[in-house]
């Protein structure tokens, strides 16, 4: 009981986060008519498979330094593992619970990570980086081609209501699956974490860091490469089983480079120095992908920029951000730093406004001008072959680029200042 | 540390849930302007894909306008809902999801039958689990044949022939003095049963024909053609017959003009965003494609009014309107059995456009047939060439039809075996 | 014989194309040791900044302004960009580039439309310059061909005779040793950067009114151009040449090659059937992998000979 007491004190969010997840659809909830809205459970399942697939790609770039171009071959072929196996149970051939097909996908996963991984972590750094790339581009290539497995560009259909649930469920609703993607996204989470503590994990930041020592201590960084890549991809398998679940169709879409790189793109702006990170930037990134592209065409455009301003300016992403206010934190200057934060808040709005402005007024007057949309901003309409809204734009743009650049000199001075405050008055206890 | 990326994360998830809600808000933003007939269209607006499903939404808001202008559909006005989807199996399968959250009756989808067919699984699924908010799906352009045979389904319409009929539209077009033809495809499935297709035309409707080469290439992956014409031109062969669509065509044409050799080519995606203007002026006279409809149909046979409502798509946007008839006779069918059954009921509309028979707008015959749901409708075969009256992409070279197959001369039979839910 | 030589053509006039998106690549890395994600979206910017400049003064100009302009980003990118996240690794500096190509491919489709642009080849080279068994051959090609040997030969040319090329070629094989003797390695790197993404669109120019000019073209020429460069090898120019070459002739001879596996089984005296496990994969033929044949080289080459063909250093 004690244990209990005292697990739940110290991992108090765990439990937290699985309640608001399960809560968040309720907000959506259409009283109406009284269903769920369909959108925000695939959009939220999205989110949770994401996060699997992310952190899986994260025991690769954070944890062992390898940058990986090709991690949603993994990803995708534990998919069509899971998808066949669910056409099997379907079609009688043996009995899975629908719970544990998710577990098909990542053992088809570790199975191609082991297979793949033989070759691919003979090389670290930049090498690594093109084995994948190669790889990648030549199985998604085999997925066109070979029939038999892959079902060429019609992909794997399968049906999730297999009647085998030992839970008694159906899965025929959305909210189901959702409810499965919460638990396999909490039991794939808390594996990972607890594997970065193993020997093998600890390792593999080892040779990260500093691969002659670790070689020199007796390790053969070959292998601890080669075990941590066939472990990520049981856990993008999974990710790609539940895929299978969620969609009910396995396509080539899913090993294309763009899968690869959305896991690249979470895992680096969440931040892939700290665990927690790309579970940040999943949340960020899927967000952009499917809010933002509903709103704007330029969609691409900002996650690009999002992406240029993090790797120059927050290397450590999201999560590398919030560790930096540590050392105040600890003094408890905290709250010195909100004015300065407010200071910057208007103008830092300012200055994404006036690109905002800038970059759809060019798409609406290239790409979008025709989809029946007008550029709407309140119950004004605003014509981008008028020169007025484009001067307002570079207006706004120039003045808040101005006054931020003011703001962040202040901001930074007061910054230092506390951080060297910090240094003089924090004392190890 | 761990501690405030905790706190962090705890904020996080209550900043989701703000945007969610934002995002919410903003989706049913849309929903509150009733009293319309909402169509969901879901297609590629961004993505390799996204200069054709950007053409395609101008001319589906374009017919949508004209179509409220005259009448609309029971009195109401039609309301377009374009949704991004991509061209991913995923995201298209998330825009289904989109449009039944709010209830619209009807989804256009109109490039790719690898989104089609995911589609018209999601659909039946849904429309099974959900008898309360079916949708329907107007297939404007998705032409495997699979789609209305072994995969059909009560709840897809095909307003475009499939690609065994586009086949055998293409064959019965050939020149008489024809004999060497070679076969170029996509290596992917409907890459490969077009193959299969022409070759099977050919043996019925043209044994004269002697096909001297066939050859699949990787889908989009080729970026020099040039070895494949070497190949065409060492084989003899007088005409180059390919399914290919997108960069694979265009590269394929321009690389095969470039070489001078003498050669024509015969397709059925020439006419779409960018043939025309990979295709240049070089291309006079040697590039045919097969096409429900081009501008130059309605001058030639003297249909003023179909010619007034095309050149106002012309003058308004200065692009091509490849797809007015496909596009058009597929709204026109909801509005006919809307009136028909006089309701907007999903379920009753399908039954009532079975065997439907209607006229297209340049007046010609179409009806749906009630086997596997697949339109029959006239088709054209047309030349790229100098002196037409509306020229293609402002190259100069405009469309010129050669020869119509009617609708009752591809009725071509169907292995559907249709499931109907009770009325 | 006929289908040999034109086929032997067509592979030359690839090769060199590849060979002028290869030779910035390979510089920029061997030397920087950034993999310049974004070197196919210069290319890409080249051959859009070749159209516009064409349409308005003409393609001679645009020859020489389109390189310009792309070399002047690839500067600004270097120093506003790459030098700031240089300091947090070489996989930083690659995300960067990543980041880049993602910015321009959509910046493109903003600036020109979605359409494909219709650039063409200038009127004054637009004839047959010669037939070869019926098949013309381009003079457009030969101009090419031209293009891409005359800058082969200025690279060589520059690195081996002017005193910053000898500076380049001494950073290329011990770069801290080129620092440590007092040269500005920071300003050698732009120019190295900016001299790449210039040449990286002159192959825009040249190559986009021979190719099609579409906001696609830089994510389907961009892996074939990585695998030119290991292939080649770091640090090796001739390598990178010789690299070019062959995987323009893998690209043009698999397509004339009809054989498959079962072909070669067939030698062997065993006959493939639809029920033996693979047949799918042993009846595949020549000019259905074609393509992909550059990527399983590359795969090959990084696994048991990491050096490439001619390299100085491991990749």
């Amino acid at each position: 009981m004690k244990v209990v007491v005292h697990l739940l004190r110290r991992h108090w969010l765990w439990p937290a986060a699985i309640v608001a997840a399960l809560l968040l659809p309720f907000a959506f909830f259409d009283w109406a008519h009284g269903h769920h809205s369909g959108f925000v459970l695939v959009l939220l399942s999205q989110i949770g498979l994401m996060t699997i697939f992310a952190l899986s790609y994260n025991m690769l770039m954070g944890q062992s330094g390898l940058l990986s171009f090709g991690h949603a071959s993994l990803f995708g072929l534990g998919s069509y593992c899971a998808a066949h196996a669910m056409n099997a149970v379907k079609a009688g051939t043996f009995w899975l619970p629908t719970e544990l097909i998710p577990l098909v996908g990542g053992l088809g996963g570790l199975g191609f990570g082991i297979l793949l991984g033989y070759l691919a972590t003979k090389q670290r750094a930049t090498a690594f980086a093109m084995i994948t790339m190669g790889m990648g581009e030549l199985i998604a290539a085999c997925a066109l081609m070979f029939k038999g497995f892959f079902g060429g560009e019609d992909g794997i259909t399968t049906d999730r209501v297999l009647g085998t649930s030992i839970l008694g469920v159906s899965y025929s609703a959305p909210w189901q699956v959702y409810c499965l993607v919460v638990a396999w996204t909490a039991i794939a989470t808390l594996l990972m974490r607890l594997q970065t503590q193993t020997p093998l994990g600890r390792m593999a930041n080892a040779t990260r860091d500093n691969f002659e020592r670790a070689q020199f201590v007796g390790y053969d960084p070959r292998m601890v490469r080669f075990r941590q890549f066939a472990a990520s991809g049981f856990f993008a398998g999974i990710a790609g089983g539940l895929y299978a679940l969620v969609y009910q169709i396995v396509t080539f879409d899913t090993m294309s480079a763009d899968t690869s790189a959305a896991a690249l793109l979470a895992a680096y702006i969440g931040g892939s120095g700290s665990f927690y990170g790309p579970i940040l930037g999943t949340i960020l990134v899927v967000l952009l992908q499917s809010g933002v592209s509903l709103l704007s065409n330029a969609w691409m455009l900002y996650v690009g920029a999002l992406f240029v301003i993090m790797v120059m300016f927050a290397p450590g992403g999201l999560a590398g951000l919030i560790s930096r206010h540590e050392p105040i934190r600890r003094i408890g200057r905290l709250r010195a730093l909100l004015i300065p934060y407010l200071r910057l808040l208007f103008p830092g709005f300012i200055t994404v406004a006036g690109t905002v402005i800038l970059v759809e007024l060019t798409s609406f007057a290239t790409i979008g001008s025709a989809e029946g949309q007008h550029l709407q901003i309140g119950a004004r309409s605003i014509d981008p072959a008028n020169g007025m809204p484009w001067l307002t734009g570079a207006v706004v743009l120039v003045v808040g680029g101005v006054w931020l650049r003011r703001e962040a000199r202040n901001f930074g001075v007061r910054w230092n200042m506390l951080i060297e405050d910090a240094k003089t008055k924090w004392t190890r206890p | 540390m761990a501690n405030r990326i905790r706190l962090f994360i705890a904020r996080m998830i209550s900043l989701a849930v703000a945007l969610l809600c934002a995002a919410a808000t903003i989706g049913t933003d849309t929903a509150l302007a009733e009293d319309t007939v909402k169509v969901a269209y879901t297609s590629p607006l961004s993505g390799p894909f996204a200069q054709l499903g950007d053409t395609q939404l101008k001319e589906f808001q374009y017919i949508v306008d004209y179509l409220n202008a005259h009448g609309g559909v029971l009195g109401r006005k039609f309301e377009l809902v374009p949704f991004d989807n991509k061209s991913q199996v995923a995201d298209a399968l998330i825009t289904l999801q989109r449009a039944t959250d709010q209830n619209i009756p009807f989804i256009l989808q109109c490039s790719g039958s690898n989104i089609a067919a995911a589609l018209i699984d999601g659909i039946n699924k849904h429309n099974e689990y959900n008898p309360e908010s079916r949708i329907l799906y107007l297939d404007c352009g998705a032409v495997a044949t699979e789609l209305t045979n072994e995969k059909c389904s009560f709840w897809h319409f095909r307003f475009d022939m499939n690609s065994l009929m586009k086949s055998e539209v293409l064959v019965r077009g050939l020149p008489k003095d024809l004999t060497k033809v070679y076969l170029l495809n996509q290596d992917f499935i409907a890459g490969q049963s077009m193959q299969h297709d022409f070759k099977a035309f050919l043996a019925k409707l043209r044994p004269d024909i002697q096909v001297v080469g066939e050859e699949l290439i990787p889908f989009g992956k080729v970026k020099d053609f040039s070895p494949y014409i070497t190949k065409v031109k060492a084989s003899g062969a007088q005409a180059l017959v390919t399914g290919n669509f997108g960069p694979d065509l265009n590269l394929l044409i321009k690389a095969g003009l470039d070489a001078g050799i003498d050669l024509k080519y015969y397709t059925f995606s020439a006419q779409f965003a960018g043939g025309p203007t990979a295709i240049g002026p070089r291309g006079d006279g040697k590039v045919v494609s097969v096409m429900p409809f081009n501008e130059n149909v309605a001058p030639k046979i003297g249909n003023a009014d179909a010619d007034a409502f095309t050149k106002g798509f012309r003058d308004k946007f200065h692009l091509d309107f490849s797809d007015a008839v496909t596009f058009r006779t597929s709204l026109e069918y909801i509005q006919a059995a809307a009136k028909k059954v006089g309701s907007l009921d999903p379920t009753k509309i399908a039954f009532a456009m079975e065997d439907m028979q209607l006229k297209d707008f340049l007046g010609y015959d179409t009806v749906m047939r009630k086997a596997d749901h697949q339109v029959l409708m006239p088709y054209y075969t047309s030349t790229l060439t100098k002196g037409a009256q509306y020229d293609a992409e402002n190259t100069g070279l405009g469309w010129v039809p050669t020869a119509t197959v009617m609708a009752k001369d591809v009725d071509q039979p169907t292995t559907c075996n249709m499931k109907r839910p009770a009325m | 014989m006929e289908v040999f030589v034109v086929t032997l053509l067509n592979g030359l006039v690839y090769g060199m194309l590849l060979f002028m998106l290869a030779s910035g690549l390979t510089l920029i890395f061997s030397m920087m040791g950034v993999l310049n994600f974004a070197h196919a979206s210069f290319y890409m910017l080249g051959a859009y900044f070749a159209y516009s400049v064409s349409t308005h003064i003409g393609f001679w100009p645009a020859l020489v302004v389109a390189p310009v302009l792309c070399g002047l980003i690839g500067a600004a990118i270097e120093m506003y960009g790459l030098r700031r996240a240089h300091r947090n690794g070489h996989v930083a500096e690659l995300l960067l580039t990543f980041g880049i190509a993602l910015i321009i491919g959509t910046a493109v489709e903003m600036g020109w439309g979605m359409m494909p642009a219709p650039y063409r080849v200038p009127s004054l080279l637009d004839f047959p310059l010669f037939a070869i068994y019926g098949t013309q051959f381009p003079a457009y090609r030969a101009f090419m061909l031209l293009i891409s040997g005359a800058m082969f030969g200025a690279i060589w040319a520059g690195l081996k005779y002017t005193r910053l090329g000898l500076i380049i070629q001494a950073a290329l094989s011990h770069p801290d040793m080129a620092s440590a003797l007092g040269h500005n390695v920071p300003r050698v790197f732009t120019f190295v950067f900016a001299a790449g993404t210039a040449l990286a669109g002159l192959a825009g120019v040249i190559g986009g009114n021979y190719q099609v000019t579409e906001p696609d073209m830089a994510v389907a020429m961009g892996p074939v151009v990585f695998v030119v460069v290991v292939v080649g090898g770091l640090g090796s120019l001739t390598g990178c040449f010789i690299a070019s070459l062959l995987v323009g002739m893998v690209q043009t001879f698999s397509v004339v090659l009809d054989y498959s596996l079962a072909d070669l089984l067939r030698l062997g005296g065993v006959q493939v059937t639809d029920t033996m496990p693979f047949n799918e994969l042993l009846t595949m033929s020549l000019p259905r992998i074609g393509p992909l044949l550059p990527y399983a080289l590359m795969l090959l080459f990084i696994a048991f000979k990491p050096r490439g063909l001619m390299g100085t250093r491991d990749t």
